[in-house]
């Protein structure tokens, strides 16, 4: 079995748009979360969202290149450029091996709805481009950057709801493990548009504390109504222990367990079963003992039902008070099909700065969360090996751990 | 669409072409090999269709393509078009 690396992060999100912006958003603390008065007239019953700028390609990639990227594949390329340069990784490495890519996404319904709308006007399909085709699938991200940065290794798109990024790294941590590739980009990315979420608003799972689009998101927080969506991009280049030591790459951390479950229930409503096996699978696959864990991300959206069940299964799991816990997503919003690899990034940032971020806008328990040690607060700390959660729709369950690189032999 | 000259034409086309296609407007001389100067694959033929139709309100068959050698000859097709609309 190969030992799993990490040896790069990128990151472009509303709460930065490269490491060093998030890591010091993180300590401070600091929402991404706004109110988008372009959502209401479009009969959104919340407008809030996380906000994340929309990168300028020209210059960087040329128009063959651009045409067929959509948003979030735009989002993406800008953290994957972040990742290969701290990975050391250029041009040349990636002509010459096989390096592959696994990205979660599970929507790209701005270039589907755009070409519809204009397919409906022109009544001649050959008048719509040559993009939207590439804009439009599901695999728009890989398929997009499997050709800019010509890569030779596997070439495929995780869909898996909101744990998509989770089950990337954790696919692509089993691939090296087992020797069937030496080094993936793996990540997930989010589109951020009111075409995306329109259907979701619907189902009346938004925050509508619109008056206060900072304190909306409130994962654990006895009074949270509801979640923020929210997007962007994040890149972990995965590679075995052996490819990193040999071409000299900076090695920021160890992936050591992966655990995934499916809840087997509701479309939408999450149990504690699930969770809780997701957690359990990864310990045994890590060979850890729930004491081990210094850090939880949780999942936790700030939705009441899905952040109740995601406590108890910690408690099962952890036992009371147990390793220190925050959502990111309090200052974030929700990532959706990116959050299972941003809270990756976030996390291993925490774990290189040594501190925990806040749980933002946590004020008031409830009868589950005060059950767990939760960071209302910056909180310094060293962090040896973090565990992070990620749940999806239809009960798609997925925990990874990561641990710190100086803790090898 | 307003009457435009030849001259107003080749300056829409050589517009699109840099703006759109991001050719350089230096290596758009008459004889200029089309294939070669544009540097297009068979994708942006799709998108010169596109913008050629909402430029000058015609669509671009695409064995009209084929008989064009030179920038100069697809400057001669479109003011033809075009001068075919008035």
């Amino acid at each position: 079995m190969n030992r799993v690396v990490i040896t790069g992060l990128g990151i472009y999100s509303c709460i930065g748009t490269n490491l060093d912006e998030v890591r010091d958003s993180l300590y401070n603390g600091k929402s991404g979360i706004r109110f988008d008065a372009e959502r209401k007239p479009l009969g959104f019953r919340s407008a809030l969202s996380g906000t994340v700028p929309t990168p300028n390609l020209k210059g960087l990639l040329d128009r063959r290149m651009r045409v067929g990227m959509a948003q979030e594949g735009e989002y993406a390329y800008m953290s994957t450029i972040e990742a290969l340069a701290n990975a050391k990784i250029d041009e040349d490495y990636l002509v010459n091996n096989e390096v592959g890519i696994l990205f979660g996404n599970d929507s790209s319904a701005k270039a589907v709805i755009e070409s519809t709308d204009l397919a409906r006007v022109k009544l001649d399909n050959t008048l719509l481009g040559s993009g939207l085709i590439f804009q439009s699938m599901n695999s728009t991200v890989t398929m997009n950057l499997a050709t800019i940065f010509k890569l030779k290794g596997i070439n495929l798109t995780v869909s898996a709801a909101c744990a998509s990024g989770s089950h990337s790294i954790g696919l692509g941590y089993f691939l090296i493990k087992h020797g069937l590739q030496k080094a993936i980009i793996c990540g997930g990315a989010q589109e951020v548009n009111p075409y995306v979420m329109g259907s979701f608003d619907g189902l009346s799972a938004f925050s509508i504390r619109e008056n206060e689009p900072e304190k909306a998101s409130r994962p654990f927080d006895k009074d949270r109504d509801g979640l923020v969506p929210s997007g962007g991009a994040a890149t972990v280049i995965i590679e075995s222990y052996e490819s990193a030591i040999k071409r000299g790459a900076p090695i920021i951390a160890e992936i050591v367990g992966y655990g995934f479950s499916s809840s087997g229930n509701h479309i939408i409503q999450p149990n504690v079963d699930g969770p809780m096996r997701s957690l359990i699978n990864c310990l045994n696959d890590a060979g850890l003992k729930a004491t081990d864990i210094d850090y939880i991300n949780a999942h936790a959206t700030s939705t009441p039902v899905g952040d109740a069940c995601e406590a108890k299964a910690m408690t099962e799991v952890f036992g009371e008070n147990g390793p220190l816990v925050s959502s990111t997503k309090s200052m974030t919003g929700h990532e959706c099909w990116m959050a299972g690899a941003s809270e990756i990034v976030y996390s291993t940032l925490m774990m290189q700065n040594s501190f925990v971020a806040p749980n933002i806008n946590f004020e008031t328990p409830d009868e589950d969360s005060e059950k767990l040690n939760i960071a209302t607060k910056t909180v310094e700390k060293n962090i040896d090996i973090f565990l992070s959660n990620s749940f999806g729709f239809g009960g798609t369950n997925s925990s990874l751990i990561i641990k710190k690189y100086k803790n090898f032999n | 669409m307003q009457v435009m000259t030849n001259e107003e034409i080749i300056s829409e086309i050589k517009k699109f072409l840099v703006e759109e296609f991001e050719v350089d407007e230096a290596v758009l001389g008459p004889d200029a090999v089309l294939k070669d100067a544009l540097d297009l694959d068979s994708l942006d033929y799709v998108d010169l269709v596109v913008v050629i139709e909402s430029t000058f309100g015609f669509k671009v068959k695409g064995e009209d393509f084929v008989g064009m050698v030179t920038f100069k000859d697809f400057c001669d097709y479109i003011i033809t078009k075009v001068n075919e609309k008035k």
